[in-house]
This record gives C-alpha cells, sequence and structure tokens, in this order.
C-alpha cells in the first residue's frame, strides 16, 4: 500500500487523490486546515498555470492554487 | 481596484479599525464570512452604503460599518474581512476575528455562499462556539440555483440549531427576512441552541481541565471553553488579544502534545462540517463547474494564458483610448468656449488685467485641461476594469504570474494589490494586508507604485496618443498608442518583479512564504451598477481630487509664471537650476519641476507642464490635442522626450497620500523613505539610461 502514496504536486491534471497526511507544520499546516485539508479529504488535480506553477486543485467545492512547495507537503493517494 | 471615497486619498489613512461602540439603544450586527461569498454586498443592499465589492478573495481589507433600521430599532452592521477561520493567519483575519470574539456584537449574520456550503460551514461552526448570537445568511442563492444546487434551509437551521435564511445579495431576496431574523436574535425573540462540537474523549478532558481554571478568571467575559479550545491551539495572538481585551494576563505552556490535538480539533470541525452539508445539499448536476472550467482553460492555458492577459489589457486601452477621442473633443469644446466668454466678461466689466490672468488663463484654464483630458479616459477605463473584477478575471491574473513572483522570492498575491494600484496606489498599499507574510507585505508595499494609478494613466495616454502614435493616422493611431500604454504596464510589471527581487536579495532578505488562492467561480457582473459605480465613486471622485489640487497648482504657476527677478521669471529660474540635471534624463527643467510640484497628485504633472510652458512664452490657445502636440515641439520635444516622461511618470516618487498610508500601514519612515527611493531610484536610471543610449548612438 505504501507505495501508492504520493505527495499532492506529483498528481497529474484531471486525477483525483485521497489526502493521507500533512507534513506541514505551523501557520502552513493550519491555513491547509482552513481550507478543509484533513485525512481523508478529496482533491482534484484541476490545472496547473501557464508556467507549470501553481496548479488549481479543487478541494471541497472550492477551487484552490497551491504552489508546488506547498502542495509536496501534502501526501496523497491516488483514487 | 478598491477606491471608493474612503479607501482613497486621505480617506484611506483613516482606518476604520476601531469601531464606535454604540449608544445604549443601538443593536450592533457583524457580518463575518468566508472571503468572496458576499459580505460586502449584503452590508451594502441593507445600509444603502457603497462598499467595494469584486469576486475575489480579500476585497475587504478594513471594516465598514453602516446603519439601518428594521421595526423600532437601528442596527450597525459591520462588514468585516473575509476569513477562512478564526484562527488568524493574516492582519485582517485578525480584525475579523478579534471583532466577533470582543467586539461583543448583538448578533452576527456568517454569510455563506451557497455553491460551496460545505468549507463555508467550517467557520459557521466555529463562529457558534463563540456565540450563540449567530444567523447564517445562505447567499448567492440565483448562483446555486443556476448550477442546480439544492439546499434544505429547513433542516440547515434544525442541524445548526440557530436561524438560517436564504438570499440573493445583488436582487434583494431574502434580504428582509434576514433583518427579521437579526432582530429576534438580537432580542432574545428566538432562543438559538447552536451545535456543541464533540471532540474525543481525550480532547475533551484537556479541554475541561483547562476550562475549569480559565473560568476563574474570565467569568462570564467570554466563553470559556472556546478559549480553552484556542489555548490548545497555541495561537499567540488570540491569546493577547484576549489579554489586550478583557485586562487578564494568561499565559500558556505550550505541549508538544498540543500539536496533535490541534488537528484533532480541527478534523471534527471538518468532519461535522461535510456531514452536515451531505444531509441539506442536494446536486442535481455534478458538472456544474463545468463552463468554469473551459473558460479557465483558454485564460490560464500554458500557451494563451499570458498572451490572453496582455492581449485584453491592449484592448481596453484601445476601447479607453478610441473612445475618448469623440468626448474628450466636445468637452474640450465647451470648455474653452466658456473660457472665451469668461475673457469677454472681463472684457465687458473692464477689470484688472492681471485678474484675467490669475484666474482664467491660470486657474479656469488648467481646469479645463485636467477635466477635458482626463474625464472621458476614466469613465470608460473603470467601467471596464470593474468588469473584469466583477467577472473574476483578478485571480486567474494572479494564478498566471505567480510562479514569476515566487522566483522574485514574493507572494502571488501582490498580483491583485497591484491590480488594486491601477486605481490608486494608496488603496492599493493598503490592499497589500492580504498578505500574510510581513516581508512579502513590505515587498509588495514597496513596489506597488510601479503600475500606474489613474492620477497617472492620462498623462500616459495623452502623451502616447499625440506623441507616440501622433504621426500616424486615424484607426492606426490609437492601436498604437494602446499598445505603447501596455508596453508601459508590461515594463511597469518587470520593474515591480526586478525590484521585488532586489529587495528579496538585499534588506528584505527571505524565502518566499505559502501560498494558497481561491480562484472564484466565475460570476455575471452586474453592467448598471458598475458603471454608475465607476462613475460616481471612481471618476468622480478622482476628478474631485484632481480640480482640488489643480486649481491651486494652476495659481500657483502662474504667479511663478509672472514675478520677475531680473526680469527673468521665478518660473524660469527654477526649471533653469534643475535644467542641467533634468537634460541628463533627457528631459527639461520644467518637466522634472512638474513632477516635483505633483507630489500632492501626480494628475496635475501635464497641466503644470503645459502652463509652464504657456506661461513662458507663446499663449497658446489650447484647444485640441494637435495644439497641444504643437505646443510641446515648439518647447522641443522629440520622441525621446515623450518616452522618457512616460518612463518616468511610472516610476518616480510616490504621492504624498500614497507615502502617507506606507507609513501608516509600515508605521515606520524608514519604509516610507525606501518606498520613496525605489522607484524614483528605477525612474532616474531608466530615463538616464535611455536617453544616453539614443544620444550615443545618434538617434535624435
Ligand atoms: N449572483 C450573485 N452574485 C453575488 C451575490 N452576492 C454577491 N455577489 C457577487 O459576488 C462577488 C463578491 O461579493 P463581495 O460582496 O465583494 O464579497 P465579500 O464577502 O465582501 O468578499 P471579501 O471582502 O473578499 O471577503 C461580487 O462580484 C458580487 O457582485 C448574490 O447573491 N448573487
Ligand atoms: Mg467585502
Amino acid at each position: 500500500m505504501k507505495e501508492n502514496i504520493v505527495s499532492l504536486d506529483m498528481i497529474p491534471c484531471g486525477k483525483r487523490a485521497k489526502v493521507k497526511e500533512l507534513t506541514s507544520v505551523g501557520n502552513l499546516r493550519r491555513r491547509m486546515l482552513d481550507l478543509g485539508l484533513i485525512i481523508g479529504t478529496i482533491v482534484e488535480s484541476l490545472r496547473k498555470s501557464p508556467s507549470g506553477d501553481p496548479t488549481a486543485y479543487e478541494i471541497r467545492g472550492a477551487v484552490i492554487a497551491l504552489r508546488s512547495e506547498e502542495a509536496s507537503k501534502i501526501m496523497v493517494e491516488l483514487i | 481596484m478598491g477606491l471608493t471615497a474612503q479607501s482613497t486619498g486621505i480617506g484611506a489613512l483613516k482606518e476604520m479599525l476601531d469601531i464606535k461602540m454604540n449608544p445604549v439603544d443601538d443593536i450592533v450586527v457583524a457580518l463575518a464570512g468566508n472571503p468572496n461569498t458576499g459580505k460586502s454586498t449584503v452590508f451594502n443592499s441593507l445600509t444603502g452604503l457603497n462598499q467595494h465589492t469584486g469576486n475575489w478573495t480579500g476585497k475587504t481589507v478594513t471594516t465598514a460599518q453602516g446603519n439601518y433600521r428594521f421595526k423600532d430599532k437601528n442596527f450597525i452592521l459591520v462588514d468585516l474581512p473575509g476569513t477562512y477561520s478564526l484562527l488568524s493567519n493574516s492582519v485582517e483575519e485578525e480584525i475579523a476575528r478579534d471583532f466577533i470574539c470582543f467586539g461583543n456584537p448583538g448578533a452576527t449574520v456568517v454569510v455563506t455562499d451557497a455553491t460551496c456550503l460545505e468549507r463555508n460551514l467550517n467557520l459557521v461552526l466555529q463562529i457558534l462556539e463563540i456565540t450563540d448570537k449567530v444567523v447564517v445568511c445562505v447567499n448567492l442563492m440565483d448562483e446555486a440555483r443556476r448550477k442546480k444546487i439544492q439546499i434544505d434551509l429547513n433542516k440547515l437551521s434544525e442541524l445548526l440549531g440557530v436561524p438560517v435564511v436564504g438570499t440573493n445579495a445583488r436582487s434583494g431576496d431574502g434580504l428582509e427576512e434576514l433583518m427579521d431574523a437579526v432582530y429576534k436574535v438580537s432580542a432574545n425573540e428566538i432562543s438559538t441552541e447552536p451545535v456543541i462540537i464533540q471532540y474525543n474523549s481525550h480532547t475533551e478532558e484537556i479541554l475541561q481541565d483547562i476550562e475549569r481554571k480559565i473560568k476563574r478568571y474570565a467569568d462570564d467575559r467570554i466563553n470559556s471553553r472556546w478559549v480553552s479550545l484556542k489555548l490548545i491551539d497555541g495561537e499567540k495572538t488570540i491569546l493577547n488579544s484576549i489579554n489586550k481585551y478583557l485586562g487578564l494576563d494568561l499565559a500558556v505552556q505550550l505541549n508538544e502534545e498540543f500539536e496533535n490535538l490541534r488537528d484533532q480539533i480541527v478534523s471534527s470541525i471538518v468532519k461535522l462540517a461535510e456531514s452536515i452539508s451531505s444531509q441539506v445539499v442536494y446536486t442535481q448536476n455534478q458538472k456544474h463547474n463545468e463552463l468554469d472550467r473551459r473558460i479557465d482553460d483558454i485564460l490560464t492555458s500554458k500557451i494563451f494564458g499570458i498572451p490572453a492577459m496582455i492581449a485584453l489589457l491592449g484592448v481596453i486601452f484601445w476601447i479607453t483610448i478610441e473612445g475618448a477621442n469623440i468626448p474628450s473633443d466636445a468637452i474640450a469644446n465647451v470648455l474653452f468656449g466658456i473660457e472665451d466668454k469668461l475673457t469677454k466678461l472681463f472684457t465687458i466689466y473692464n477689470l484688472p488685467k492681471w485678474l484675467h490672468g490669475v484666474l482664467v488663463l491660470g486657474m479656469y484654464r488648467t481646469l479645463a485641461w485636467v477635466v477635458s483630458v482626463m474625464l472621458p479616459p476614466m469613465a470608460i477605463f473603470f467601467p471596464l476594469f470593474t468588469f473584469l473584477e466583477d467577472l473574476g478575471y483578478l485571480p486567474r491574473v494572479a494564478f498566471n504570474l505567480d510562479n514569476f513572483f515566487k522566483k522574485a522570492c514574493a507572494h502571488g498575491k501582490q498580483a491583485l494589490t497591484m491590480c488594486m494600484g491601477f486605481g490608486c496606489n494608496a488603496a492599493g498599499v493598503i490592499g497589500c494586508r492580504i498578505i500574510d507574510s510581513p516581508r512579502e507585505r513590505l515587498i509588495a508595499v514597496i513596489t506597488n507604485f510601479f503600475v500606474p494609478c489613474n492620477g497617472r494613466f492620462p498623462t500616459l495616454i495623452a502623451i502616447s496618443t499625440i506623441f507616440i502614435a501622433g504621426t500616424s493616422s486615424g484607426k492606426i493611431q490609437s492601436v498604437i498608442a494602446a499598445l505603447t500604454i501596455t508596453i508601459v504596464i508590461v515594463l511597469g510589471v518587470l520593474m515591480t518583479l526586478l525590484a521585488s527581487k532586489i529587495l528579496s536579495k538585499t534588506v528584505l532578505k527571505g524565502i518566499p512564504s505559502s501560498f494558497a488562492l481561491e480562484l472564484p467561480p466565475y460570476r455575471k457582473p452586474q453592467i448598471g451598477r458598475i458603471i454608475v459605480r465607476s462613475i460616481f465613486d471612481r471618476t468622480i471622485f478622482v476628478l474631485g481630487r484632481a480640480v482640488m489640487v489643480a486649481a491651486p497648482a494652476g495659481l500657483f504657476i502662474w504667479i511663478m509664471a509672472n514675478m520677475n527677478i531680473k526680469g527673468i521669471s521665478l518660473l524660469d529660474h527654477s526649471a533653469g537650476f534643475l535644467e542641467p540635471f533634468a537634460n541628463l534624463l533627457g528631459m527639461d527643467g520644467y518637466i522634472l519641476m512638474a513632477f516635483i510640484l505633483g507630489l500632492p497628485a501626480n494628475e496635475i504633472v501635464m497641466p503644470i507642464i503645459i502652463m509652464s510652458y504657456m506661461a513662458a512664452g507663446s499663449m497658446l490657445e489650447l484647444d485640441n490635442l494637435e495644439a497641444l502636440r504643437n505646443l510641446l515641439i515648439s518647447h522641443g520635444w522629440t520622441w525621446l522626450t515623450a518616452v522618457n516622461v512616460m518612463l518616468f511618470c511610472l516610476m518616480h516618487f510616490p504621492c504624498a497620500t500614497t507615502l502617507l498610508t506606507i507609513r501608516k500601514e509600515t508605521k515606520s519612515w524608514k519604509w516610507t523613505l525606501v518606498s520613496f527611493l525605489v522607484p524614483t531610484a528605477a525612474g532616474i536610471t531608466a530615463t538616464f539610461v535611455v536617453t544616453q543610449i539614443v544620444r550615443l548612438l545618434g538617434l535624435v
């Protein structure tokens, strides 16, 4: 099972994934939690910005753009 | 582009942070909610005021208040900045939180977005933990209907234990009901029973332990369960606020263990929100966001994203320039016609020549010029820009540009504050509060002046129309002018990035902080309101400011031009003094002096240049742009002069209002000075380099 777990920024556009772990700490972690990103939340990767970063994700009905630095601190499992 | 009578200019300085607490029988109502859910729109509809609204997160960064009457009571409504939660991350979230927690409102209305209810419920639940005097307003019901999302409001009210009202804040549907619910809740006519969020037993244990201790200090002044939760949360600013507003001296020892509890707490809330939402929201069409996605596929695509953005900007300028030509001429004809009449009047009544000079040639003529040149482009540009803002395009700009800002070690939301700067740099500087990290906020503040505000646009438009594009004819002319201005703006953005980069490598060292930007759904703009509001709030207001500064400036220049020392006017003396330096920058002393005298308001730079030229010799009737062109050429302008003036207009010291706002926002004269020096140095360098290269190559 472990092999299926990757960081959110590795998810290709159009794919959905389930949050397994947040590795960020402090304020960033809080921001992510505020957006409703908890373990079990389903996230869909929507599109990359013209220069490849940030990426827009659908999180609980809202579209949120995250930089790869943030997304790499969210471990997910592809579904 | 946050520009109202309150948020622009001097008004911007009067922060509305400290809410005047009411006399006994007024009832304070706080308007809270996630960003971009329509709080300001509800506020406007209820109070009849004109807080600015826009389809992006973080439009409102200060609080505003207004009144409305319902039945026998007077309500003071406080429009708060949007927040995702009450655990503060940025200045404006802290403002909102402190007001709800410590402002003691008679009722709190939580405005939520019907199309994204689940996420919104998070905040609702958090607020319910603090106070039971809550009314939930499910706004944007029309958008939900359009997207075929149904919400069972009664069930929601039952589950939350507080009144729930569905509204469409734009059309006013449901607001009557909302006011009724607020009335009843504040008067205790409905007793509410908010849901209690249950945490797991371990958390509850710790919670109750702390709560017991808190109760001893805080009595009934604050919800002690909530305070305990926040203490576990370990948020220092909350602790500070608690101590500050309640006069306590609490301190906590933060446990490692608390870090886990904190996640636990948030998870419980999010899960509860999820469960409630699953019971009340019915989505018939899973693909309701399809259209938005398609639009985004183009506007933020790899290939078209950035070109589309620049093209859009170019088209807006083209429409502005093309459209402004006709009214400009018409207005000029009328106003200068009046000048002739005034002159006749002076001759008939045999008034002294100097009085005619001072009032008509000095003051009136400057005013007429300012009005006829500035009014039409502003009346066209502002509605167009507001249209894009209302549509929801600005966050896409930030999305497209973020990577560049990241490379400059700055924050992606700086693109949004830049867009606000288009309206007014002072408003842009205040808007920088949406950036959490102090370092990145400072960068955004210091570089905000690189986007030309409405005070500088007319100068750019006039010069590019009459000078750069002047030789070509008709239709081509406005295209070239629009292109020129677009290039100037792009240059401004590049300078912003460059300056940000330099700042973050020198005085403001650091790495980029976190970034999470919401891309809201596109919403249909309210055309009628856009036009009315941009004309009244922006155009008239900015023009008013220009006129107020231009009139005395006109007088001042006229006097300088007519006071002689040793046969040379004061004006020529001063210009002569600046001449050598100005010459290095490819301009002349009059131009440089105009920029210096334009410190109070950039609107008057062009009028001052023109007045000095006219006063310094040939008294031209300036009734059209052709005459203006001839005037400038007769004073030695070449295309190089025009380019330099545009460059310097883009990059010089911020106007006085902006500087004072920066001082206020940064609370530091040092950073104000830096904000003064950075664009000035950039402008001097740019014009110097351009001039020397062009001269070296013998191009002029
Ligand atoms: N269709 C529709 N649009 C609405 C409604 N209410 C607000 N809007 C639009 O939604 C956008 C956001 O509204 P604002 O009032 O600025 O939102 P806010 O909650 O004050 O946003 P922040 O100040 O950023 O927190 C604007 O473009 C409004 O015109 C509504 O009921 N229906
Ligand atoms: Mg608002």
